[in-house]
């Protein structure tokens, strides 16, 4: 099945994309990043703070069923204009991953279809691959577009 | 030395990334191969025989020659590397997706 949403993660840098259209207008993606209670059903987290604007803030954590916190994350906000762009930082609590920068941009495509690019920096290369669980296997994605050719006939 | 390799150990290799790449448009010859690196032949041939173990190339008899060529299911293994990352991230994708539709309808 194709999926909707698309990574780029080029060989050795410390940075990769995420896109995705959605069937939405834009000012409803943008409406799930910025309300706390629409970001809580669809990310699955509880949100403890969530301030959109200049030096703002957002605290969101996930508990099991017991009530202990399973996952905690944070981070600072840096630019929210609305319909068009976060730009923020998120950190993991209690993990081994320093904090990454996120820029969040909302482009709408038609009155009901918009397109969001996530584009992360993390601290090095090495650590992003090691958040993609895949340590090594980004190797390929210069031989990628050659091989997903050759991928795209097997299907 | 023959060492059970896995498909990612064999790609991290620039050399045989490009030897990849080499093979994808047609099937070649060791030597074929071997013409388009400076690298000495040997190590060539260590590269080819690396790929082969771990089944991303897979050898032809072809008269006296051997040619090599892809295994596109092993090939295609890698290219769904990203895979679950990409999934987990369509699936939080989708859910927004949902949760706004309805959020929609019920304005």
């Amino acid at each position: 099945m194709e999926l909707k949403t698309q990574i780029k993660a080029e060989e050795g840098k410390q940075e990769l994309f995420i896109t995705r259209e959605f069937d939405l207008p834009v000012e409803l993606l943008f409406k799930a990043y910025v309300e706390p209670e629409i970001v809580e059903q669809w990310m699955g987290t509880k949100v403890l703070k969530l301030e959109n604007k200049k030096h703002g803030s957002y605290e969101f954590e996930t508990s099991d069923a017991q009530g202990n916190a399973v996952f905690k994350a944070n981070g600072t906000i840096h630019d929210v204009v609305q319909n068009q762009k976060i730009t923020r930082t998120f950190e993991m609590e209690n993990s081994p991953f320093p904090v990454q920068l996120e820029f969040l941009e909302f482009e709408k495509l038609t009155e009901d279809t918009s397109k969001l690019t996530m584009h992360v920096v993390y601290k090095s290369v090495a650590l992003r691959d090691q958040l993609l669980k895949l340590p090594f296997a980004q190797g390929i994605n210069m031989a990628h577009t050659r091989l997903q050719e050759i991928v795209n006939k097997l299907k | 030395m023959n060492l059970r390799r896995d498909v990612f150990q064999a790609i991290a290799d620039p050399t045989r990334r490009a030897i990849l790449l080499l093979v994808a448009s047609q099937t070649m010859t060791a030597g074929a191969i071997a013409a388009n690196f400076d690298t000495a032949r040997p190590t060539v041939s260590r590269h080819l025989q690396i790929l082969t173990e771990c089944k991303l190339l897979q050898q032809e008899q072809n008269g006296r020659e051997i040619y090599y060529h892809l295994n596109p299911k092993k090939i295609k293994e890698i290219a769904d590397w990203l895979a679950p990352f990409t999934k987990m991230w369509d699936d939080k994708f989708n859910k927004l997706e949902t949760v706004m539709k309805k959020y929609k309808s019920n304005k």
